[in-house]
């Protein structure tokens, strides 16, 4: 990763890879386009940390919980900096990954007609059908310089496995010039499992073996979201001494002792 | 996470509202006024259908309705989860037991494209921070979208569930500051701008069925499209419903009084929610 990079971290709030996002941090990373369907805790504390200078996002909350204060912060009061955002809907967004993994300029959907968004939107369009003159939405395709995800496991040639809610990960990935991946465990032989995404080591340039790398999102088969942490999200990013002591002290602390 | 607005609607520099959590409906049957929305909401799901549910109280209605009349109702969550049968009420959209009880687990680029756009849903169920007299929704800003007073969390996947959804039942509570003459932005259409809107914009599905609020329920009239206040919740009084609404409201000549929730139906709820309490 560099500075300036077009950077996606995915995971519907399954397989959020906070241990990567943390890395991040601690490397002092800037001038970030952050790409993320759900931005939630992990993007809060990059955007409070200083390193997005762009989101691109569809709902940016703290699930069940509230708002993301960091991300407000900065875009109520410019703090720690500006940032750009560029918004859309759920649909609209994964739809540019899609276009992206498809090797097309773009693709399309029924959204966003009569919507505020549609007028804002950079990356978005109404384009006609050819074949009946149908009015539809086009979304601009999303190749991230880097696509990051969490997976459960991969094997030692660095193919990965992931189960359970797959969100818009394979998509995020094949779309991307480069493909990181955290997982929970590496394994001898990857079992096969019904309904798994797997993503073949061609298309993933690393592996990092980060058991716990998700927490407080959750790995299907290897650990529960800590809903407790959620919510107390909410008290320390709420007030910025006390999420930069956090960070500070959980995530920037790695850093020092190493 | 399309609809977890109701959450973000009240942030706590602002006062409370009338029919705020916790209190008391003047319905004297014990039930909260968040309770009563809940169980009239849930009475608006239909039995062996299918519903895009969002997180908060659209998320307790559509659980509470499988529980009650609706054991066959389908629950189709934006994280990909169809058919989830959560045996508590999750926290958000991507919950494991979401995923562990449903019939199958799909990508988010195929719940959008293939089962909600490609309209094989019957309902879905929306929150919103803003609610016009068209029931289009506002969960983006309050205030100037460049320098929000309010950043709210955005879309979600609710523009795409109002769009193609066969239709829709909002959730919301009603005051002045959520029922507004004007929306400070437009982030899902509900009936446009009156009749016809929703055709000229290509929109699939009939669009607003029912606003379920803390006060009562209103539909949309069948020509104007425009909300009329069908029915208030015991012991509402009009008067509190027309000054809850910033603007003129409609209302029904045969104005009716909702069925106040049943002892079965607050007994399935509150087991719902103690369930929720107890997640590890």
């Amino acid at each position: 990763m560099h500075d300036g990079d077009c950077v996606a971290l995915e995971g519907f709030t399954h397989l959020i890879p906070f241990a990567a996002g943390h890395e991040i941090v601690r490397q002092g990373r800037r001038d970030l386009t952050l790409a993320r369907l759900t931005p939630d805790i992990v993007s809060d504390q990059l955007i409070g940390m200083g390193c997005v200078r762009k989101l691109v996002f569809s709902w940016g909350g703290n699930p069940g919980v509230g708002s993301l204060h960091r991300l407000r912060d900065a875009l109520e009061h410019s703090w720690p900096h500006p940032i750009e955002i560029e918004e859309h809907s759920h649909a609209g967004l994964a739809n540019r990954y899609v276009a992206g993994a498809s090797g097309l300029p773009f693709a399309i959907l029924r959204g966003y007609a009569g919507t505020g968004l549609a007028a804002g939107v950079t990356n978005v369009a109404e384009v006609a059908c050819p074949f009946t003159g149908e009015r539809v939405s086009a979304v601009a395709a999303l190749n991230p310089d880097v696509s990051i995800v969490h997976a459960q496991q991969a094997d030692r040639e660095g193919n990965v496995q992931l189960w359970g809610i797959t969100g818009v990960q394979k998509e995020a990935v094949l779309a991307a010039r480069r493909t990181l991946v955290t997982v929970e465990e590496v394994v001898d032989a990857l079992e096969p499992r019904p309904g798994a995404t797997v993503l073949p080591s061609f298309v993933v340039t690393a592996v990092a073996e980060v058991p716990g790398g998700t927490r407080p999102s959750y790995a299907t088969g290897y650990s529960e979201r800590d809903d407790a942490f959620y919510a107390s999200w909410d008290a320390i990013s709420r007030d910025r001494r006390t999420f930069l002591d956090w960070m500070d002290a959980h995530v920037l602390a790695g850093a020092r002792t190493r | 996470m399309s609809v977890d607005h109701t959450a973000f609607s009240r942030p706590g520099d602002v006062a409370p509202l009338p029919g705020a959590a916790g209190v008391r409906s003047p319905a004297g049957s014990g039930a909260t006024t968040d309770e009563v929305m809940a169980v009239v909401a849930s009475r608006e799901l239909v039995d062996a259908t299918t519903c895009f549910v969002g997180i908060g109280i659209p998320s307790t209605a559509a659980n509470l309705a499988r529980r009650l009349h609706a054991p066959r109702l389908v629950l189709v969550y934006e994280s990909g989860a169809i058919g989830a049968k959560p045996g508590r009420l999750p926290l958000s959209i991507g919950d494991g037991e979401l995923a562990d009880s449903a019939d199958a687990v799909v990508s988010v680029p195929e719940v959008f494209n293939y089962w909600l756009q490609g309209g094989h849903i019957d309902v879905g169920m929306l929150g919103a921070a803003q609610v016009d007299r068209f029931a289009n929704l506002n969960t983006t800003v309050i205030g100037e979208y460049a320098s929000p007073s309010v950043r709210l969390p955005g879309a979600g996947g609710a523009p795409e569930i109002a769009a193609s959804c066969g239709e829709v039942v909002v959730v919301v509570h009603q005051s002045t500051r959520t029922f507004v003459a004007e929306l400070d932005f437009v982030t899902t259409v509900g009936h446009g701008d009156g009749p016809g809107a929703r055709e000229r914009l290509g929109l699939r599905g009939r669009g607003p069925s029912a606003v379920v609020t803390d006060l009562g329920v209103l539909r949309p009239d069948p020509v104007s499209r425009e909300l009329v206040l069908d029915a208030l919740h015991p012991g509402v009084s009009l008067d509190i419903a027309l000054a809850a609404t910033g603007w003129p409201l409609r209302v029904a000549p045969d104005l009716s009084t909702t069925t106040p929730p049943s002892h079965d139906e607050l007994a399935a709820l509150r087991a719902l929610v103690a369930a929720g309490a107890r997640r590890p």
